[in-house]
């Protein structure tokens, strides 16, 4: 019965990732292969897609704009998102849950609908839209998740560290420096690569709210109503794919680094 | 003791708080504390949890604003004065080593925010571990030190910034019994030789009477008595104080007959006694008088008829707790319910008497203790 029920789940195991990842693992497999249609058997192996991006003008704009919208989400939610997980951890007000909850509640919000609303208020508002509309939507929902990260890592800050500090001589700046920051740096980090990542493959908002300038995600979009341009698009998928592993395992690597010279337990709780 | 007090009394005391009453919110955690506390000296807030006396600590160190009252350190009043600028440095109870920094770090902190040149924060450190036994720790993170090895690094980090005042919140808490009581020798031992002035928090009220010089008992934030360790233990101005230092015996007494010098008082179970009057204090009338306590050390078992007392009662042994060094009995006295506790030391040739047995309790009019309503 046991080893039955032993290898039942393993099968279930297997049968999970297949679906999760071969999907992905494709990517890479097309964008080496010569032929522009997305079949097998595979005819052959060429890097053209790879150097055909190098000299797409419209691509690297794309790029460039993401990275805008991408690093000023990540920054401006990870701000915004400390001040909230800082005030959740540390102080008790009126109303505290129902404020707490009302700033979580994009997490569960349908994007479209988010989308919707932010693009019929700019409109009444007469604000042109732009890159800068995008990111106002992104920092919106990325906010709650750099606040459910920092709130873990503002929670695991024993209050007496920075009375510690203050009563050393030491100024709320200064504490804040030497204190506080470095020991929430590692959900800082978290939080600002999470948000980016969201920010950078989210393509609703961004639709709904750019001008002109297209982020990756509306560029790649675009591109699928060419056949041609397929393996440019899968190629473009796999550089982005292999960015992203890399981003999270140095990520990962350097929070378990600074919480082993803690000595907190190097699980992944609280991210 | 007595004379060493008065000598101390024309100088400026360290700290001055006057009238200071803390709310937080509708609960009044502190109601009017008046105290001084000299300088040098080991001055311990004793009390139960929530009387108060880590509210006191945390309003001298500059955590809590006082609501009203005032809090000088060495004459100077520390309204405006925030945690930072102030002349105190605190042992938190969970000693609050920063995990991020090693222990040369940690000590040197303080000093760090000063912008002493590194070379002399390496001395003063090298310097003050030693004075905690911590040679060698130096490179050592938080994570990979024990419990006593953290309190001493703690108390490193406030003593290099050589403040007039070190605070301590429980800092013994946290440690094992043996620990605690090395820790307790320790801490008083090198209080004595650098001279600072300690202000202990604790609700051990055995550590508190090792440790200091004098102690304030606290109790739903007020101080009920501030007096010497023998002070509290031997005159306790009521029957809180004295059921929380110690272990006292109380018998109910009423005053029968009173003369110019004397009073005589009626106890329950123990009989008639003539006190002087001044053994009454300063505010008691004899009116008042409804208490008697008596320690249980101060109450023998006799064991044959060559043992003298003043005084003599008989009883019944219903319970006895051996220590080793020390005998506990619970004696039961004819007209009176609950038996009363006698500690006796035990010595050569003497085996204890078990329960059942009657026995002979001798005390003497010194040990009474009179309370008043």
């Amino acid at each position: 019965m046991k080893w039955l029920s032993v290898k039942w789940l393993t099968i279930y195991a297997v049968v999970y990732m297949v679906f999760l990842y071969a999907p992905v693992l494709l990517l890479p497999l097309f964008a080496f292969n010569t032929s522009t249609i997305i079949a097998f058997p595979l005819s052959g192996f060429t890097t053209e897609w790879f150097v055909g991006l190098w000299h797409t003008d419209t691509l690297h704009t794309a790029l460039g704009n993401s990275m805008i919208v991408g690093l000023t989400t990540a920054v401006l939610s990870t701000l915004l998102g400390a001040f909230a997980a800082r005030a959740s951890a540390r102080f008790t007000f009126p109303g505290k849950t129902g404020i707490v909850g009302l700033i979580m509640l994009p997490l569960v919000l349908p994007e479209i609908i988010v989308a919707v609303a932010l693009l019929v208020m700019l409109n009444q508002l007469g604000m042109p839209l732009s890159l800068w509309t995008v990111v106002a939507g992104h920092v919106l929902i990325c906010t709650p998740f750099s606040i459910a990260i920092l709130s873990s890592a503002f929670r695991g800050l024993d209050r007496e560290l920075e009375e510690a500090s203050f009563d050393l001589g030491e100024s709320r700046w200064g504490t804040f420096r030497r204190v506080t920051l470095p020991l929430v740096l590692p959900g800082v980090i978290s939080s600002l690569l999470i948000t980016f990542t969201i920010s950078l493959d989210e393509f609703i908002i961004a639709f709904f709210l750019t001008g002109t300038d297209v982020t990756l995600p509306v560029y790649i979009w675009s591109q699928l109503r060419f056949p041609a341009k397929l393996p440019s698009v899968m190629a473009l998928g796999t550089i982005l794919l292999a960015v992203s592993v890399l981003l999270l395992i140095a990520a990962e690597a350097l929070r378990r680094r600074s919480a082993r010279r803690q000595g907190i337990d190097t699980t992944l709780a609280g991210v | 003791m007595s004379g060493k007090s008065d000598m101390q009394d024309d100088k400026t005391p360290m700290i001055e708080i006057r009238d200071v009453v803390k709310k937080f919110g509708s609960f009044t955690a502190l109601h009017g504390i008046t105290a001084d506390i000299r300088e040098g000296e080991f001055f311990s807030l004793l009390g139960p949890s929530g009387c108060g006396k880590t509210t006191l600590l945390r309003t001298i160190a500059g955590f809590e604003p006082t609501t009203s009252g005032t809090i000088a350190i060495d004459g100077k009043n520390m309204a405006d004065i925030p945690a930072n600028d102030r002349p105190t440095n605190m042992v938190f109870q969970s000693y609050a080593i920063f995990p991020h920094l090693n222990v040369e770090e940690n000590v040197g902190y303080g000093l760090k925010t000063r912008k002493m040149p590194k070379k002399d924060i390496a001395r003063e450190v090298a310097e003050v571990l030693s004075l905690v036994d911590m040679e060698g720790y130096g490179k050592r993170k938080a994570h990979e030190l024990s419990g006593g090895q953290r309190q001493r690094v703690a108390l490193a980090r406030a003593l290099v910034m050589k403040p007039k005042v070190i605070l301590l919140d429980e800092p013994l808490s946290a440690l094992d019994k043996k620990l605690r009581d090395q820790m307790q020798v320790e801490l008083r031992s090198l209080q004595r030789s650098i001279g600072i002035t300690f202000i202990l928090v604790t609700h051990d009220q055995e550590e508190a009477l090792i440790m200091s010089d004098r102690i304030a008992v606290m109790f739903e934030g007020q101080i009920e008595q501030l007096d010497t360790p023998e002070g509290l233990y031997r005159r306790p101005v009521n029957k809180r104080v004295a059921s929380f230092i110690g272990v006292m015996n109380f018998l109910s007494a009423e005053v029968t007959d009173q003369t110019e010098t004397h009073v005589t008082l009626d106890m329950d179970a123990l009989g008639k006694i003539d006190l002087p009057r001044e053994r009454l204090g300063d505010d008691a009338s004899p009116e008042s008088i409804s208490t008697v306590g008596v320690r249980p050390e101060m109450l023998t078992v006799l064991f044959d008829q060559s043992d003298w007392s003043q005084n003599k009662v008989e009883g019944e042994v219903v319970d006895t707790e051996y220590y080793g060094d020390m005998t506990y009995y619970k004696v039961r006295l004819p007209g009176r319910d609950a038996p009363l506790s006698i500690s006796m030391r035990n010595t050569a040739g003497r085996s204890v008497v078990p329960p059942g047995s009657s026995v002979t309790v001798g005390w003497g009019a010194e040990s009474i203790v009179v309370f008043g309503d």
